[in-house]
């Protein structure tokens, strides 16, 4: 089984977000990056189903030079081989067209990533290569395992989860339980520097959306304390100032 | 521009989310000339359907081929660009979910759209086609410009002020037509948490925390949800520790929520929780640590024991 692992490369979830550059570029000055949670945990099922089936695992970035420390950690986790697409992802829609280039070339039999990427949060990535491959997609996917080329996995819906069953290929958004998230142990670590990391240049594609400026929310106004035992007043205060009960 | 809205039904009648969906794409008609239709796909009552109308739809296109009951991104995506083709719509609105998302998604590719999720405003119309969205899990916004022929836009929750009028929307048989691709899973099952107000949905949360001491102790809180008709919530360490199912889970990686009003109990407001509720209109924060960081992002707070504050609110509710 060949599976495809699409990782993003994003601010720690603890960042302060600023902008630079008149608000049109994120301030990257003492910002952390780590590989987007979400899709940490489709990696560590991918690495798990790879070891189970004995086939192999590419890892996939569309990113500049800045993710290569990420991309090394995902090879030291058990990717086999990794390839980045030397762009700045623009949106949703160029980073798909990217994903879909690759995996025509190559046919993977599975495409797993992280439900939304925690920079931009669209959640569109695995339904826009869904379509472009021709190719079932699933979000949010809470559950997976393979068996004879067919794929039974849990989606999360709206206050529950639903039980599916589908032949591969396959593309799935991933989400906490799929796996425990995993850290890299000293030999993966190791044989990680010498597994290969292909760079190859993004097909072009159409603009279809512009950024045109970031920014911050306003600040927020002081908290009003109201003392516990006249807890009763907050009642009140919802209903005639802040006007929300 | 005419404007196609997605809705998305709960046995049949339209989900508070889309009536906001409609909402926005009645503004959106309304600022550049045109009208709304909405498309609503598998079981549907019509006078319920017809309810569209109080939004500002003015159609509503219904298809009921009960292979649609089941979500279905795949049948969805291919019902709705078959729709944006029979209105020459423009515009289409969906709301933000997962099932949305990924409608959009594939509806986008098809038609090599302008696709925005997450909106946050009405789109500014003058001279362009531009959209305010949440990103950084809320704690930064983009403005975007929207360049193709056809826009898709998934928008938040409190994107635009709901006001249903009098009104009633004319509903249509629409009979789109699916290939082998649309019905490719099999749906082997599924567990619902039986009446419970989702998340989502809900104008009212009331969240806890391991302030809350154990799964034992979560009456006093539900008792508060029940009186105030809200949905229950919770943090990262208590879906962990299993004291509360995970799709209660409000944060980062969880649920990301934008209530009128949330109430959180215990919660100390760690930054990734405070990036699932920084969408909610008023905060509450009740919690016995003064230094508790939610109480910066809060608009009122109170520092106190739960298990003392929790009965008084809900008994100041209950007597009016």
């Amino acid at each position: 089984m060949k599976i495809l692992v699409c990782i993003t490369n994003v601010p720690d979830t603890t960042a302060r977000i600023s902008f630079t550059d008149g608000d049109t570029k994120l301030n990257k000055a003492g910002v952390q990056y780590i590989i987007g949670p979400y899709d940490d945990y489709a990696l560590a099922r991918g690495v798990e189903l790879k070891e189970q089936s004995g086939g192999m695992l590419t890892v996939l970035n569309v990113g500049p030079a800045d993710s290569e420390p990420q991309i090394r950690k995902a090879l030291a986790i058990g990717a086999d081989d990794a390839i980045r697409v030397d762009a700045e992802p623009v949106d949703s829609f160029f980073v798909a067209e990217q994903i879909a280039h690759v995996a025509r070339q190559n046919g993977y039999d599975l495409i797993l990533m992280g439900r939304e990427s925690i920079d931009f949060n669209s959640g569109i990535v695995h339904g826009l290569v869904g379509e472009l491959l021709g190719i079932p997609s699933f979000s949010p996917v809470m559950k997976l395992d393979i068996e004879g080329g067919k794929a039974r996995f849990a989606r999360e819906i709206d206050g529950g989860k639903e039980y599916l069953e589908a032949d591969l290929p396959l593309i799935l958004g991933c989400q906490e339980p799929i796996a425990e998230w995993k850290i890299p142990n000293m030999r993966g670590i190791m044989t990680a520097r010498t597994k290969p990391l292909q760079v190859v240049e993004p097909v072009p594609t159409e603009e279809l959306t512009v950024l045109q400026k970031y920014e911050l929310p306003p600040a927020k106004g002081a908290c009003r304390m109201i003392p516990a035992e006249e807890a009763e007043t907050l009642i009140r205060l919802l209903k005639t100032e802040a006007k929300v009960l | 521009m005419s404007v196609l809205v997605f809705l998305e039904t709960d046995k049949g009648i339209i989900k508070k989310t889309s009536q906001e969906a409609i909402a926005y794409g009645a503004a959106v008609a309304s600022a550049t000339g045109g009208t709304v239709t909405a498309l609503a796909l598998g079981e549907g009552d019509a006078s319920e359907l017809a309810k569209a109308g109080r939004f500002g739809a003015a159609k509503v296109l219904h298809a009921a081929d009960p292979r649609l009951n089941q979500e279905n991104s795949l049948a969805y995506a291919s019902a709705l660009v078959q729709a944006v083709g029979a209105t020459g719509s423009t515009v289409v609105i969906l709301a933000k979910s997962g099932i949305g998302d990924a409608v959009a998604a594939r509806a986008a590719a098809r038609l090599k759209a302008a696709i925005v999720s997450g909106a946050t405003e009405l789109p500014d119309t003058a001279g362009g086609f531009s959209v305010k969205r949440s990103i950084y899990t809320g704690k930064a916004f983009a403005t975007v410009e929207m360049k193709a022929p056809v826009k898709i836009i998934a928008i938040r929750k409190n994107a635009v002020d709901v006001q249903a009028e009098e009104g009633s929307a004319a509903v249509e048989v629409f009979n789109p037509v699916f290939g082998d691709n649309d019905f490719k899973a099999t749906v082997t099952g599924s567990e619902k948490a039986g009446t419970q107000l989702s998340l989502t949905d809900a104008d009212i949360i009331v969240s806890g925390g391991r302030g809350m001491k154990g799964p034992e102790n979560w009456q006093p809180l539900i008792d508060l949800a029940q009186a105030l008709g809200a949905a229950t919530g919770c943090s990262k360490p208590v879906s962990d520790l299993d004291w509360r199912p995970h799709h209660e889970h409000i944060g980062q990686t969880g649920i990301k929520v934008a209530p009128n009003l949330y109430i959180a109990c215990g919660i100390s407001g760690a930054i990734q929780h405070l990036a699932g509720v920084n969408g909610s209109k008023c905060i509450v924060v009740i919690n016995k640590d003064p230094e508790a960081p939610f109480f910066k992002a809060a608009d009122y707070g109170i520092v106190g024991d739960v298990f003392d504050v929790l009965p008084r609110l809900t008994k100041a509710i209950k007597e009016g």
